[in-house]
């Protein structure tokens, strides 16, 4: 057995996880003067080397399909290296009737480096879910508490957008947006006819120079992963500034297996294997940050088991891994003859959606319960690897005739995506599979989920909803969805939109919440969760935003704390 | 490159889409050996013609006349030969067991169904001979009128696919389509005006 060796220093506070959670406490703490040692199961990134920003299909022998055509879709092997759904070696399970896709990253900026950057603030009423329709529960805390931080953060990493006052969709600090592109004109004119609101859409991209950062260059690929960070990631926006303090010791390649207890019941530090040595390693900190992504998170916590803690670390309430939710996604697309008319031109813009359709039916009664919002795509987007599998599918043949079609078709195709709001369920959870460990020896998780009829209504609503704007549009809405089974309605997969947050939920009672409005553990003190597992809804509004404002928020407590010597 | 087998390469790169706003996703190693795969079918394409890794001499001579008829050269832009739909098909099938199989058998099937009928393979069949299967094969109408072409369809549908991808991710494919982007603009210009009916 290999020695464990101890590292000789102890730092103020341990972060697990570089992606938006922790790279946001990392600047903020390290800024107030704190040593902080971060773990980061991945390995560096490299934009100038790893990011393929600019290149074109045919500079790769693959053209993007990636080796074997195994990643045939959209920009398959151009995007950022980020995660998978499958990582060799680290194995999850879901419980049988249950089929849970866990998307896991294992790079420093985690998610960051290639999501959506789609940056939504969670509204009022969403914090006092209970309070409005009796189902499921309220936050600790107020969309009042949770707006300065929504305001800092936009400021500093960058948003776009603009203000409307949507009740369902706060305004924020915004940068100007960009021009909207020709679908977007023609899904606005639908929407207005069919009063459906459409606005600019509200992304972590600049349009302005912000801390030196240069504006956005538009070539629509932010998913590669911007050399010019001109779009937000932690790797490139957060971590920089905590290096500079030269207070962050950075660890990559370095898996956390357990929080280490002392007799006092409070976090002494982090066991964790060092990926590359496969040996055991331990860290020693005065106050533990965990923000490995929420699932990972809950394992994390459920793994550290001790004498005092029996049924794993700040779990007396047996909520960690509960309340487990994703947004309920489902997608459509038609074709619309009036793009036929368009000249060839730059369609290319950010790396997402100008305009988006916020929740709108907030003002009515529904037969579902919460909302959705609608992202929308399509026009002439750089072609790649599978864009003409639609073409192929309806027109069939081959030769000049086929050539024809791809032509007249390339550009025309309108497709919509809605995000929708899920409410927790009790047989939607996750749990410590009692067998199966990965290949560090770290026992793995086991996934239950389910999708309720309120989620599958909310889906028939998306599908009636994308046909309708399509229909508007003069355009035949091409898509068909089985009315059940499971993907009823075009309804992914739990886990597919990657969006699993609440495993280790927020709330006044420590009792049915692991964490109390600030992320600190009711049973640890020393102990904080700063990724999407303390959310306690997971409303319309995609949860990274609200992720770093609440990591920033626990951030300044934490740093109070320390200062008055409470923790 | 040591550490990850091309074999670990492949099972790394499983196929799974990502929902909406997120899109196909590669782990870091194997983008790496992705990357380093690629320069080594840069350094080698430059020396010269390519050489199929997978297809027979006979079959990748039938997959090139296929990928062709599928996407000829028309007074627009040339055909599926010249964007290197064949290389760009044959180095995937030579990577995946499931292309090996659906693609290398449907070859295998193609020259059985004109030898029962024409005594002679595909790329022997006389031009007409070949259009009469094309015109077979090519629609999925006619499986279901006779089931025996069932395989051929199947066979058909995925070769269409991927010549599509092999011609349109070509710089003559993108051309064809008048794309205009992937390019740094200082200002994103909006929509022009739209053409009045």
């Amino acid at each position: 057995m290999a020695q464990v060796k101890r590292s000789p220093k102890t730092y103020d506070v341990c972060i697990i996880g570089s992606g938006a959670g922790g790279g946001m406490a990392a600047k903020i703490l390290t800024e107030g003067g704190l040593s902080v040692v971060m773990l980061e199961a991945g390995p560096q990134v490299y934009p100038q080397k790893d990011f393929k920003m600019l290149m074109w299909p045919y500079e790769l022998p693959h053209r993007g399909a990636g080796v074997g055509g195994r990643a045939s879709a959209d920009f398959g092997e151009f995007l950022a290296p980020n995660g998978a759904w499958q990582i060799e070696g680290e194995p999850y399970v879901s419980a049988p009737g249950s089929n849970f896709q866990w998307f896991r990253s294992r790079i420093v900026g985690g998610r960051t480096n290639h999501w959506g950057r789609i940056a939504l603030r969670f509204a009022p009423v969403d914090f006092r879910s209970n309070t409005r329709d009796g189902i499921g529960d309220d936050w600790p805390i107020r969309y009042e508490d949770l707006s300065p931080y929504y305001d800092k953060v936009e400021g500093y990493i960058g948003v776009f957008g603009t203000k409307e006052n949507v009740p369902s969709a706060p305004d924020g600090v915004f940068l100007p947006p960009p021009k909207p592109r020709c679908s977007e004109i023609l899904i606005k004119r639908a929407c207005d006819k069919l009063n459906i609101t459409c606005i600019p859409s509200r992304l972590a991209v600049l349009t302005k120079p912000v801390n030196g950062r240069a504006p956005c260059h538009y070539c629509g690929q932010c998913g590669r992963g911007c050399v010019t960070a001109s779009n937000f990631s932690s790797s490139q926006v957060l971590l920089p500034p905590a290096i500079e303090t030269g207070k962050l010791t950075l660890v990559t390649g370095a898996m956390a297996r357990e929080i280490l207890v002392g007799l006092d019941g409070k976090a002494v530090g982090v066991s964790y294997i060092d990926k590359s040595t496969k040996t055991e390693q331990r860290v020693s900190a005065r106050v533990v940050v965990v923000a490995a992504s929420a699932c990972e998170s809950a394992r994390l916590l459920l793994n550290s088991k001790s004498k005092l803690f029996p049924d794993g670390l700040a779990n007396s309430s047996g909520t960690v891994g509960r309340y487990l939710m994703d947004s309920v996604g489902s997608s459509g697309w038609g074709y619309v003859p009036e793009m036929e008319q368009m000249p060839p031109h730059n369609h290319d813009g950010t790396g997402g959606m100008h305009m988006y359709i916020p929740w709108w039916k907030y003002d009515r009664k529904n037969d579902f319960p919460r909302g959705y919002h609608i992202e929308m795509g399509g026009g002439r987007e750089l072609p790649g690897v599978g864009m003409f599998d639609d073409v192929c599918d309806e027109f069939e043949g081959y030769g000049t005739e086929l050539k024809r079609t791809c032509r007249k078709k390339y550009g025309t195709g309108i497709g919509f995506a809605g995000r929708g709001e899920m409410v927790p369920n009790p047989d939607t959870y996750c749990e410590i599979d009692p067998t199966i460990v990965d290949q560090f020896g770290i026992p793995v998780l086991k996934f239950h989920f389910k999708w309720t009829d309120y989620e599958l209504r909310q889906a028939k609503d998306m599908q009636e909803t994308f046909k309708s704007i399509i229909e508007a549009m003069g355009g035949q809405y091409q898509t068909k969805t089985p009315i059940d089974g499971p993907n009823a309605f075009g309804i992914e997969e739990g886990g597919k939109i990657i969006h699993e947050v609440g495993t280790a939920r927020m709330g006044s009672d420590p009792k049915t919440s692991v964490l109390n409005g600030y992320c600190q553990a009711h049973d640890v003190k020393n102990l904080f969760v700063t990724d999407g597992a303390p959310l306690v809804t997971n409303p319309d509004k995609n949860p990274t935003l609200t992720i770093m404002a609440l990591s920033w928020r626990a951030s300044d407590y934490l740093l109070q704390q320390a200062k008055s010597g409470s923790i | 490159m040591h550490g990850i087998s091309r074999r670990d390469l492949l099972r790394n790169l499983s196929v799974g889409v990502a929902g909406g706003s997120v899109l196909q996703l590669i782990p870091a190693e194997a983008a790496q050996m992705a990357h380093q795969v690629v320069q080594k079918e840069k350094a080698t394409s430059l020396a010269g013609k390519y050489t199929p890794k997978y297809f027979t001499p006979h079959q990748y001579d039938t997959l090139a006349l296929l990928c062709d008829s599928i996407i000829p050269k028309d007074e627009n832009s040339g055909g599926a030969i010249e964007a290197g739909a064949p290389e760009f098909i044959d180095l995937l099938t030579s990577e995946n067991e499931e292309y090996q199989l659906h693609l290398g058998g449907g070859m295998m099937w193609l020259d059985s169904f004109c030898a029962d009928r024409y005594q002679s393979t595909f790329l022997e069949a006389t031009p007409a001979e070949r259009k009469e299967v094309l015109d077979l094969i090519a629609y999925s109408k006619n499986a279901k009128a006779d089931p025996t072409l069932r395989q051929g369809v199947a066979f058909f549908a995925r070769l269409r696919y991927m010549t599509c991808d092999g011609f349109y991710t070509s710089k003559i494919g993108i051309a064809d389509l008048e794309y205009i982007g992937n390019t740094a603009l200082a200002e994103f210009p909006g929509c022009p005006p739209f053409p009045t009916a």
